[in-house]
């Protein structure tokens, strides 16, 4: 294959087409570019999987680890093996009598009372613990007047076991974490932590323990002002709430205005109908790029204040309605491109039938483009359950006890939390926000596979 | 609503288009065909592409308001009835006039489910009529021997000519009148054809068949009449062509085939052009 190498500009094209040294030369380069276009599509990979592992690290590393604790009362002088949750309700109730009789009141206030707790001290118990099953003869006092007997006893009638084994966990124990380590402290330094906890700490009656945020403690809890107390139950209640009305709420629209767009506006008889249609449509893509934090302002301005007497102001229904306008234009645009893939033959079987319009889009093309409108949906159910802009806008709870009892509830949300607890100051703080990221992960992931589960069963009952 | 039967009188053609134009928006499609389609005979069109063979078979059954901008002018009648009338609705027009498309389109459904998707549509609902119904169709389309253990399949996995015959059970099990073709073999081999064909020649026995096709020799074998269709050119002003279809010749196949009337057919069927 000597063949000599001539100047491509001086030769013809069919020359050029024909030359066979030129041909091979040209074909290296071309396969060079190639092998060059690929390395770079694999760094970006390796780029993309590298920044996923760092964030993953990132979490773990914050959310496992040493820490040292302090408590006001040594569990194990309560309860035997220091194990408070195998405690009757009357022992623990009793703990809190012996240990904190004068705070009794603020937690009947706390975990009983529901309205405004300015006023709680000075209405009548009947008033204020409207559905609390009362002493007898106490129901025209109000909780100064009564006894801390009397006051223990509405505890043990109206609060669970578990809520008990909290207050006396939080209260009482009241542990307070003075340092903690990161994972990688905790496996690689173990020496010097231990040493640090010898020379400051150990004096001081403290406890060095190994320590995952993410813990059954974690999930069950209420929020605590005390980071070693504070769980994510309000905020997984809130976020469920909020995501399964979003989704109830976005998904019947947002398909139905796809269907509306790909199924019959162009074939409305009448032509300002079409076109206002394609106006909405044009404006529809664009509304899936505008910042979130605009959509909570609009919540704010409709639902939470113009609305307030349907939504209650800042409760989930608000939250849910307008975190369903901003996941629309996601199942809008995913629910269209998945009609507008059902082949048009199909439609024209259906019509060729004797179907009407409704019956074809019924029986043909929702069963065919249903896994497509129900990618869009996860997609959009992703995006509700992150957001935390908007709802931060519409005044969602920083601070909240009480679990959310129904879309009219006052709530918080995981990313919330998250965010409110990564902005303290306090180390455990952010070894709590880091716990919360991977519940807030573990819902994200149980959520969308979920949906995926739904979605392949839809493609099986199609395929087969 | 039954304004599409109600009138029939025993007419002796299945169709009569009068002066029919169609339009695409402002385009003009095809123009004054006027043309008597026989009962229960089988009738093919055949001509170049672009010539509007296909515009007009759609024209029968309704299926152009399906296309945005698509108009109809003059009259279509069927059974003594104008199809394009008011008070026609478009959907009763269809369920009795059938039609198969050029690319075999089963629902992906069951082969069962394909069938009975007609009556369904219709509300009914019992499993022994429908049952009945299937069995009887798919025997109609010469089907039930090959899929009768397999009624839960998938419609689409049957092979392209099973499919096609699949189509054509489906459009029988509506009981229609008549039965639109378009290019209903163009995707299928030779031996797919050919049950195709010999399916048609039984089905014309209850049916009047209307058939586009590009393969003139299929026309030869099967249609009783054949019209040919051609394009009509002039040259506009700013240079641009504009093309529309008009029906040129129709009668008898041997006719149209043997003896042809005009010259241009006379190129066509010769393969001169098309």
């Amino acid at each position: 294959m000597a063949t000599e190498i001539r100047d491509p500009k001086t030769m013809s094209t069919v020359e050029m087409m024909k030359d066979e040294a030129l041909f091979r030369q040209g074909l290296r380069a071309r396969h060079r570019r190639g092998t060059l276009w690929k390395r770079f599509f694999q760094l970006a990979l390796a780029i993309a999987f590298l920044a996923l592992i760092a964030l993953f690290f990132n979490i773990v590393n914050a959310a496992f680890g040493y820490i040292i604790e302090n408590y006001a009362v040594d569990p194990q002088t309560l309860a035997p093996d220091g194990d408070l949750s195998a405690l009757s309700e009357e022992a623990l109730v009793d703990i809190l009598l012996t240990n904190q009789s004068n705070r009794l009141p603020v937690y009947i206030r706390d975990y009983l009372f529901a309205g405004d707790a300015s006023q709680f001290t000075s209405q009548p118990m009947y008033q204020a613990l409207p559905n609390a099953t009362l002493p007898e003869g106490t129901a025209d006092l109000t909780v100064r007047d009564l006894t801390p007997e009397q006051q223990a006893q509405i505890l043990i009638d109206n609060m669970d076991q578990r809520q008990l084994v909290s207050v006396v966990e939080a209260q009482v124990v009241s542990p307070s974490v003075l340092k903690t380590y990161s994972l990688m402290e905790s496996i690689f330094n173990r020496a010097a932590i231990e040493q640090e906890y010898q020379e400051q700490f150990a004096a001081q009656g403290a406890v060095l323990r190994f320590y995952s945020w993410v813990n059954i403690d974690f999930i069950t809890s209420p929020m605590s002002s005390n980071p070693a107390a504070t769980g994510v139950r309000t905020a997984i209640q809130g976020t469920l709430w909020v995501v399964v009305l979003t989704i109830l709420i976005a998904f019947p629209i947002g398909v139905g205005a796809a269907i509306y767009l790909e199924e019959y506006s162009s074939h409305e008889e009448n032509s300002l109908t079409a076109r206002i249609s394609r106006i909405i449509e044009t404006n529809i893509r664009n509304l899936a790029g505008v910042p979130s934090i605009i959509y909570g302002l609009l919540g704010l301005a409709i639902f939470v204040r113009v609305l307030s007497d349907i939504t209650g102001g800042r409760t989930i229904i608000s939250a849910s309605l307008t975190m369903a306008l901003l996941i629309l234009p996601v199942i809008i645009i995913n629910a269209q491109e998945a009609i507008r893939a059902v082949p048009s033959s199909m439609r024209d079987g259906s019509f060729g039938l004797g179907a009407t319009r409704w019956q074809t889009v019924y029986k043909i093309v929702l069963p065919s483009a249903l896994p497509g409108i129900l990618t869009g949906t996860i997609l959009g159910m992703s995006r509700a359950v992150g957001e935390t802009a908007p709802l931060i806008i519409i005044g969602a709870s920083t601070f909240i006890l009480t679990d959310p009892s129904g879309p009219l509830s006052k709530f918080t949300v995981l990313p919330i939390l998250v965010y409110n607890w990564t902005s303290r100051p306090q180390q455990p703080f952010r070894d709590a926000a880091a716990a919360g990221i991977i519940v807030l992960l573990i819902i994200l992931l149980i959520l969308n596979a979920t949906a995926i589960i739904v979605r392949q069963r839809a493609r099986r009952r199609l395929a087969s | 609503m039954s304004a599409v039967r109600a009138t029939s009188p025993a007419g002796a053609y299945a169709i009569e288009l009068r002066n029919v134009n169609v339009y695409y928006g402002a385009n003009l499609a095809v123009q004054n065909v006027n043309l008597n389609i026989q009962r229960q005979k089988i009738t093919a069109f055949i001509g170049p592409s672009g010539c509007g063979k296909s515009t007009v078979l759609r024209s029968l059954n309704r299926m152009n308001d399906l296309i945005a901008g698509a108009r109809v002018e003059g009259d279509v009648i069927y059974n003594g009835q104008n199809l394009y009338a008011p008070n026609v609705d478009a959907v009763e027009v269809r369920r009795r006039i059938g039609m198969v498309f050029q690319k075999a389109n089963p629902f992906p459904k069951s082969i069962y489910d394909n069938i009975a998707y007609g009556p369904r549509l219709l509300g009914i609902r019992g499993k022994k009529q429908l049952d009945e119904l299937v069995e009887r169709s798919l025997k109609g389309a010469f089907l039930w021997d090959e899929v009768r253990n397999d009624l839960k399949k998938s419609g689409l996995a049957l092979s392209g000519g099973q499919q096609q015959r699949l189509c054509i059970a489906r459009a029988i099990a509506n009981e229609p009148d008549t039965i639109l073709m378009d290019e209903p073999c163009s995707a299928l081999d030779p031996i797919a054809t050919q049950a195709i064909e010999e399916l048609m020649q039984e089905l014309v026995k209850k049916y009047t068949i209307v058939i586009v096709t590009h393969n003139m020799q299929q026309a030869q074998r099967v249609a009783d009449f054949t019209a040919f269709y051609s394009i009509r050119k002039e040259v506009l002003p700013d240079g641009k062509d504009k093309r529309w279809g008009v029906l040129a010749e129709y009668g008898q196949t041997q006719q149209i085939f043997e003896h042809p009337a005009s010259e241009e057919t006379e190129r066509y069927i010769g393969g001169e052009f098309g």
